[in-house]
């Protein structure tokens, strides 16, 4: 079993839907010689760190259009999306946009 | 993945996929980039003549915080000649407005712009929540669409600046065609791409923002570390405009160009000749001289729905009705003070940066 930690950061109002706190510490396991993917997280936060209202977050088992992800400040858009393979000490960041200006 | 070199310096490492070109650029490619095209967008509209005073919409909100950033360093990169305001609205909204506002007054200080704040509560004698508790949650945007204006252009009057910019981005816009389409409002749909309005009884107001994606926004904000207050306001889920906005992400997700594409065909609309007759043209309000399509202005409308007791006289034919019915408006019922377009003297004093 590989395990894995990740600083994880909410942003732009979606630390509201996870506690009110921004920055959190996240320990992932996977059964070997499967590794972690991004998707993988996503689906870890929804089931344990998602106080409420899944809708706000996640939209057909990915995030919902709309919220930026950001890994080690780099779009996940040039990383893979979700089947992006984490490493220890990977930062990821979920950044909503959806919120007046 | 390998990691992929920018596509427009091709020097270094490609850290994100812009949303509106689907280009993997740098981080201070996109910064140019984005930058840039803002000051074509300034420049082909030529929105600003070098000593204009210019007012810029300030909530506090990630919009118009990287506004105000984005116009000073545009200002200072191209010589604009611009003098820089904050201007900003509280439309009395507890646990939303006030902690923006907080955000706002640190701009002032970041930017080093003066900053003027009109409230709602001056202006009309209404705060939002209020209003909220004698409308209820489904009008209520209304209300505070049809106040904000005039209080931007109030603020703008009593500031003596030619022109105010507002952060509405190329998401709004073509949320707002969508809107207008799917409501039938031909006037608005008529009007709602262009990117400076100026009416003779108006001050001129523009959107830079307007081919600019939501999503760049956001980014642009955060590796720039930019201060922004960010949450949905608490009224407006039930905003007629969620549906348009979750509909465009969607098409945005499908296709990114989707955004700018509606826009376009926004621009490419033009109101047929038979339609046009029918439309209002503009007068000034009875009341209290500010532009309006009919004797009274909207926000006086509802302004008196609000102070006889029916507060929806101006959003419902039932109200309408009700209002009628109880006779003629009282002689010493709260009206909004006249409306005058600058005179070339500010009439306020403006808070000072230290």
């Amino acid at each position: 079993m590989a395990t894995i930690s990740l600083k994880v950061e909410f942003s732009g109002g979606l630390e509201l839907l996870f506690s009110n706190q921004r920055a959190h510490t996240v320990e992932l396991s996977k059964s070997e010689p499967d590794k972690p993917t991004l998707q993988d997280l996503i689906d870890w936060l929804r089931d344990n760190l998602l106080k409420e209202r899944v809708e706000l977050f996640v939209e057909d088992g990915t995030v919902r259009p709309g919220i930026l992800v950001l890994v080690n400040d780099t779009d996940w858009e040039l990383e893979g999306e979700g089947e992006y393979v984490l490493k220890s000490g990977d930062e990821i960041v979920f950044i909503s946009t959806l919120h007046g200006g | 993945m390998a990691p992929r070199i920018c596509a427009l310096c091709e020097n270094a490492r490609a850290m994100l996929k812009r949303p509106k070109t689907g280009q993997q650029i740098c981080r201070d490619c996109f910064f140019y980039v984005f930058e840039t095209e803002v000051h074509n967008t300034i420049i082909q509209s030529m929105l600003f003549q070098p000593g204009d005073r210019v007012a810029i919409g300030a909530s506090g909100g990630k919009d118009s915080t990287v506004l105000a950033h984005v116009m000073k360093t545009l200002n200072e990169r191209y010589g604009y000649g611009l003098e820089l305001f904050l201007l900003s609205i509280d439309e009395g909204i507890t646990g939303y407005r006030d902690d923006s506002l907080e955000t706002v007054k640190r701009n002032q200080q970041q930017y080093d712009m003066p900053l003027k704040i009109l409230s709602y509560d001056e202006l009309y004698g209404w705060t939002m929540d209020a209003i909220v508790s004698q409308v209820g949650r489904k009008n209520n945007c209304t209300f505070c669409g049809v106040f904000r204006r005039q209080a931007l252009d109030r603020g703008a009057a009593m500031l003596n600046v030619d022109h105010i910019v507002t952060g509405h981005n190329a998401d709004d816009i073509a949320e707002t065609v969508l809107m207008n389409i799917m409501r039938g409002d031909i006037a608005r749909l008529g009007r709602c791409t262009t990117i400076c309005t100026q009416g003779e009884d108006t001050i001129k107001r523009s959107k830079p923002f307007k081919y600019a994606y939501e999503k760049e926004i956001v980014m642009y904000a955060y590796f720039k570390k930019l201060d922004y207050f960010s949450t949905e306001c608490i009224y407006s889920p039930d905003a007629y405009r969620g549906h348009a906005r979750v509909f465009l992400k969607e098409l945005e997700a499908a296709r990114p160009s989707a955004i700018i594409d509606i826009i376009h065909s926004g621009e490419a609309f033009e109101v047929s000749e038979e339609v046009k007759a029918t439309q209002k043209s503009q007068q000034t309000c009875i009341r209290c001289g500010y532009m309006s399509s009919n004797d009274l202005c909207k926000a006086c409308t509802l302004l008196e729905g609000l102070e006889r007791g029916v507060a929806k006289s101006g959003i419902t034919d039932r109200g309408r009705k009700q209002l009628e019915s109880q006779g003629p408006t009282p002689d010493n019922l709260r009206t909004i003070p006249p409306f005058k377009l600058p005179s070339g003297n500010p009439t306020i004093a403006i808070e000072a940066t230290s």
